[in-house]
């Protein structure tokens, strides 16, 4: 068994790609947010689980505890969980102001011509 | 979280599936304290459960709560992801496995951090350490991103009561 | 939702101890689990609360938009400032070794500094950006619940 221990990896592939597929096949654009929020989470626990070390803890400096887990991812997705909320947000805002002008937030609407809305 | 995603999939009701995506960003939260990023499940409780789903309802309560189920084939994008998943595996065939202790990104500067960062900043959280002074400029870059993106929000629908939200669409 | 006696009165409640949270998150980060991102997150939520809770009108009232918008500023002028004392005294751009009497003092000081502006800048940019998606469709937003 020798790829068992890469289970962590399959695992987040697969999230990912549930999410890439939100992306992808869903017409509508809060649905694609979601997507590609879903997309970015499995991201996020990509990184986490590469930080992990066995039997480490915390990375928060106490006497006694030898073994912690790699600080430096879980600094990278910090900083990008709260990036990421911001661009949600930006991504929001224009997808309201889409829908106050054509009047509709499905993709199949957006494309066809003017006059036909 | 895979039914969640399933779900989020399946479901046209988009109220449910902002729903939903709130409970993902939970479970992946817990998901982090399981594996030891304390700082970052916190965050992620806070921002991906809590905020971002309030933003999300409040963008639908502005535009309309129901997809419409579009006659689009499903089968392309499916052979897509599929592809690109596969993709991905063979590539992981080499990393290194799970909670390995001599993987090289423990090699890298990760001990430099853990070993001098309480001597050198008197902060005993590394996290904080690394992210405020080791990694000052990449956290400095961090907010102002945040501040861009507060700016756009402001920029593009701070305004709100010139016009009364949907109902006047051109239509 | 201003009708709704027991959650007025809970949030009521709640809303000195969520504020109380942030703060300690702020202020604490640098020896537990904590720092600027999650105490701003955890501001803005109270904020959000008291806006869902009690209206738009009376959270505008509490926290005007203009303060809101002058934080995000503000936070993002206290981490450069920072940086900029550090060249002031003759050190690099963001090294923050002067501004204690030891290295390491310093360092702490400037951390817990810095930490102050990103939460500010972090829990402006969210109420700003609620404030601007709750005050896009006022009416809606009243009805919902």
């Amino acid at each position: 068994m020798e790829w068992a221990g890469l289970y962590n990896y399959w695992i987040v592939i697969f999230l990912m790609m549930a999410g890439l597929y939100v992306v992808i096949a869903s017409g509508n654009l809060i649905k694609k947010m979601v997507g590609l929020n879903i997309f970015q989470a499995s991201v996020f626990l990509l990184y986490i689980t590469m930080g992990k070390v066995q039997g480490g803890t915390a990375p928060i400096i106490e006497e006694g505890i030898r073994v912690y887990s790699n600080p430096l991812p879980h600094v990278l997705i910090l900083t990008a969980i709260v990036v990421g909320v911001a661009t949600t947000a930006l991504g929001l805002a224009i997808i309201v102001r889409i829908n106050e002008a054509f009047g509709s937030i499905e993709e199949d609407d957006l494309e066809k011509p003017e006059e036909a809305s | 979280m895979a039914a969640t995603i399933y779900f989020v999939v399946r479901l046209h009701n988009l109220l449910a599936v902002v729903m939903l995506g709130g409970i993902y960003s939970l479970l992946a939260a817990t998901m982090f304290v399981v594996l030891d990023a304390v700082d970052v499940a916190f965050t992620e409780a806070a921002v991906g459960a809590g905020i971002s789903t309030v933003l999300m309802l409040g963008a639908l309560s502005m535009t309309t709560s129901v997809e419409k189920t579009d006659a689009r084939s499903t089968l392309l994008p499916l052979l897509f992801v599929v592809l690109a998943g596969f993709a991905l595996i063979y590539g992981t065939l080499d990393m290194p496995h799970y909670g390995d202790p001599i993987a090289p990104i423990h090699q890298h500067v990760a001990p430099t951090y853990l070993a001098d960062s309480l001597a050198k900043t008197s902060v005993p959280n590394v996290v904080t350490a690394v992210l405020a002074s080791y990694r000052g400029y990449d956290t400095l870059g961090e907010v102002v991103v945040i501040f861009t993106a507060g700016v756009g929000v402001v920029l593009l629908i701070g305004r709100g009561r010139r016009r009364p939200g949907r109902k006047r669409d051109g239509e | 939702m201003s009708h709704h006696l027991i959650v007025r009165v809970v949030s009521k409640l709640l809303i000195p101890f969520i504020l109380l949270f942030a703060l300690y998150v702020q202020f604490h980060g640098d020896f537990g689990p904590g720092g600027g991102f999650q105490a701003g997150v955890i501001f803005a939520s109270a904020f959000i609360l008291y806006a869902l809770v009690f209206g738009l009108d009376n959270a505008r009232r509490v926290l005007p938009e203009w303060v809101t918008r002058a934080g995000i500023a503000l936070g993002v002028l206290i981490y450069g400032g920072t940086g900029v004392v550090g060249i002031l005294l003759g050190h690099n751009y963001l090294d923050y070794s002067p501004l204690g009497s030891t290295a390491p003092l310093g360092q702490h000081i400037g951390i817990s500094v810095i930490e102050f502006g990103v939460g500010m800048t972090v829990a402006s940019v969210m109420a700003t950006i609620f404030l601007a998606f709750a005050g896009r469709n006022r009416d809606l937003f009243d009805l919902e619940e």
